[in-house]
């Protein structure tokens, strides 16, 4: 969610139970404003927070002049010195997916190791067989992992200018109340993975500028999302089922949006069992 | 020279200007018309970096047209639900009639202070927002108004996919608890399941299944046990509380064995393998039980065991504890730090389902008839070894670590106000259970989906082995088919008995004639 609105959004996502404490939401307004200037953002947003045993990671992100493409990560444990992320490489994907298992645990030096091979005869062949991975760069890739595939905006707010790059749409006006009680008017805010044929067909008032993004309809298992009019049934609440701790809110009628993840960031495998 | 390419100049731009005023043929409209009234509109506006949202607002004008247009059909009024939920909730802020001034005699209040709960809460960095907080608030009151509940506590929350169950945790009312209990009891004979009783002595009996139901032990009485406390859950603040149902150990087994969301729906069904016994509302019982067991905590010394402890080393754990009038409060620092200052103050559900145990192979069943049953029953009831869990007020030092990380995580709410901080403990098994401490101050809440971690993936209890095939025996093989000699010997055969029964049966005939 946008910095600028921090504390007016975070009491829209409180109903899902973890909210910050009032000298953390102080402490954000201050140093992410800093934090603007000092790497030059266009717009920085406050990302969430992934619990760890030890201590919890403060997550914000900056975003450049391509609202998809130009993001960069940033961590602190305090809401005031924050630290550049890894850049997340296919390898490094890879090697988190094999390695890191369990609870983060708060300390971004921290190494999951596995042994790749359950026979080792000799100490040098263990030692070559061992994959390691630091909790920074898993940190890196959950994040990037979250983004992709739970990330929400409301179909309209952003418009993919005719040049390529992806803006926010000034002329958002929000959607209805009718309109924000189907998921087909929610999209994922992510580079495009699905072909959008059918989408196509369905809606009758198709436009490229603004459909240029995957719905959340189509996701697989169908039921991964809980969509609740909370506060008082005035804001639109989508939960994630995949990925707990993930909550967007939309106000119907004004271009008010946002997401929030405050979790321990372990995907639900468990999905296809529980519904 | 000039005057001549000005005259063209202008003739062409009459001629563009026509071409402009062309009407459309679809929407009767002209370019002209349409371009003035989007500069008059950028005019007005004075919108900022114009010429990239232009085509929006082109596409506003355009739309502004349509607006007035007031068609032939009536609209519908539509009420929006957040319309209705405000009839609803109104009635939270109606005005009571006359105060009452009860609390002198009552020496406390039933109702706690959820607003100050929710200060602590929020420098826990747990809440569902002041607001919300505030509505909660106001709905228990309508709770313990209504209900006349001796004592009540916000328990916490519990998500769903349609919608969310407030909880309430409260004490019965004294004799609520003999009226439960007749109203369990038909309940329970129901399920038990009845032997078919087909006394028929027949030479060739049907196979019997071997099957048996396992023993499910009996529901612990009302205000012991799981069922120590009762619960109301409602879906939003203002909303009618529903009482749920008193847990059974079977309930909580099942439980303990699936997993699956919630619905927000207390009349669902639980689809599930092993299916579960009882709807969503049993479900949630069984949750809230479980949660309730592994997460409601307070500090060391807070409380102490009851008078009837000191008796005897006895088998019994003790299930009754009470407000300790001299528990002086321990400093906020040690209580972050070490997790021996806490202990659990509801009683360990063990693995049969209750609390306290009880051994089930000697209850008298009557159903019983076979001899074989009763003397295996004998049998186990000799080996049976009673189950005995961590006794109550244990410290949370002394819970298991499962999967390779520690169940607690505790920490001081702040560091830069060390001197106001606040003890918080968060639980890695049921993640969005709290505990927070300040001086003799603490409160446990949860607020999550009503799931335990449970490591890394979930693996569902694999079916029972299938029954072994039927035996092959001779009543079930083929036999040869006869040849036609072998029948042509068996008819001559019967034949000749036939003939020599005929004759017997005239020789008789003519003695009697005789």
């Amino acid at each position: 969610m946008d910095s600028n609105l921090l504390s007016y959004s975070l009491d829209f996502v409180a109903s899902s139970g973890r909210i910050l404490s009032i000298e953390q939401r102080t402490a954000l307004q201050t140093s992410m404003l800093i934090l603007k200037k000092n790497y030059n953002f266009q717009r920085v947003m406050f990302w969430g927070k992934i619990l760890g045993i030890k201590q919890d990671y403060f997550i914000a992100q900056g975003r450049g002049e391509d609202e998809i493409k130009n993001r960069t990560y940033l961590y602190s444990f305090n809401c005031m010195d924050w630290l550049l992320l890894p850049a997340v490489t296919e390898s490094m994907i890879e090697e988190v997916t094999k390695t890191a298992k369990g609870h983060f645990i708060g300390d971004p030096s921290f190494v999951y190791e596995q042994n790749l091979y359950f026979q080792i005869e000799t100490e040098e062949e263990a030692e070559s067989n061992v994959n390691k991975v630091s909790e920074e760069n898993r940190l890196s890739v959950t994040i990037q992992q979250i983004d992709e595939d739970v990330s929400v905006v409301p179909r309209g707010a952003f418009i993919r200018t005719p040049l390529g790059p992806v803006h926010v749409n000034r002329s958002f006006a929000g959607l209805s109340e009718s309109e924000a009680r189907q998921l087909d008017n929610f999209l994922h805010f992510r580079e495009p993975k699905r072909a959008n044929i059918l989408y196509l067909e369905r809606m009758g008032d198709w436009c490229p500028a603004i459909d240029f993004l995957d719905v959340l309809i189509d996701d697989i298992p169908k039921g991964s999302w809980s969509l609740q009019f909370e506060c008082a049934s005035r804001v639109c609440l989508l939960r994630s089922l995949l990925w707990f701790g993930l909550t967007f809110y939309h106000v119907p009628n004004t271009p008010q949006h946002g997401y929030i993840y405050i979790g321990n960031g372990l995907k639900n495998q468990d999905l296809p069992f529980m519904l | 020279m000039d005057n001549v390419l000005g005259r063209r100049d202008c003739r062409d731009a009459e001629v563009f200007k026509a071409f402009l005023m062309k009407d459309s043929t679809k929407s009767n409209r002209n370019l002209y018309e349409h371009l003035t009234q989007l500069l008059i509109k950028v005019i007005d506006e004075h919108t900022e970096n114009a010429v990239d949202v232009v085509e929006e607002m082109s596409r506003d004008v355009k739309r502004a047209l349509f607006s007035g247009i007031k068609g032939p059909l009536r609209e519908v009024p539509q009420v929006s639900s957040a319309e209705l939920l405000t009839e609803q909730q109104r009635t939270l802020f109606s005005q009571p009639e006359e105060v009452v001034a009860q609390e002198d005699e009552m020496g406390e209040t039933a109702l706690p202070n959820v607003s100050e709960i929710a200060f602590y809460l929020e420098q826990a960095e747990v809440g569902l927002g002041r607001e919300e907080m505030q509505r909660i608030f106001l709905a228990l009151k309508h709770l313990v108004d209504s209900e006349g509940l001796p004592r009540c506590r916000l328990w916490g929350k519990i998500l769903g996919i349609e919608s969310n169950y407030i909880v309430a945790e409260a004490e019965y009312r004294e004799g609520e608890e003999e009226q439960e209990s007749i109203e369990d009891q038909p309940a329970e004979e129901e399920k038990e399941p009845e032997n078919p009783e087909n006394e028929q002595v027949e030479a060739d009996p049907l196979p019997q299944s071997i099957y048996k139901p396992q023993l499910d032990a009996p529901k612990e009485a009302i205000g012991t046990g799981a069922n120590k406390f009762a619960y109301y859950v409602c879906k939003e603040p203002g909303l009618p509380w529903i009482k749920l149902p008193s847990v059974s150990p079977a309930q909580i087994n099942t439980a303990r064995q699936i997993r699956k969301f919630f619905t927000g729906n207390l009349e669902s069904p639980v689809v599930s393998y092993p299916p579960f016994p009882g709807n969503e509302s049993n479900y949630l019982r069984a949750q809230i039980a479980r949660i309730s067991a592994g997460t409601q905590v307070s500090p060391q010394g807070f409380y102490q065991g009851g008078e009837e402890e000191d008796d005897e080393e006895d088998e019994i754990p003790r299930d009754s504890f009470e407000v300790n009038p001299d528990f002086e409060d321990i400093p906020v620092s040690e209580m972050a730090e070490s997790l021996s200052t806490w202990v659990h103050h509801v009683q360990h559900i063990l693995q049969q389902g209750r609390c306290t145990w009880v051994n089930i192979a000697v209850k008298p069943d009557e159903e019983s008839n076979e001899d074989e049953e009763g003397d295996e029953n004998e049998e186990e009831s000799e080996e049976v070894e009673p189950e005995v869990g961590p006794a109550l007020l244990t410290p949370l030092s002394q819970d298991a670590e499962m999967f390779n990380t520690s169940p607690w995580s505790s920490k001081v709410s702040t560091i830069l106000t060390f001197q106001h901080a606040i003890a918080v403990l968060r639980s890695n098994l049921w993640p969005g259970a709290f505990a927070y401490a300040c001086g003799k101050k603490f409160e446990n809440i949860y607020i999550g989906w009503g799931l335990k971690y449970v490591g890394e993936v979930y693996s569902p209890p694999i079916p029972p082995p299938p029954l072994m095939e039927y035996q092959n025996g001779p009543e079930i093989t083929e036999g040869l088919d006869p040849t036609p000699e072998e029948e042509q010997a068996l008819k001559e055969d019967l034949e000749e008995q036939q003939a020599a029964l005929e004759e017997a049966e005239a020789s008789e005939d003519d003695e009697d004639e005789d």
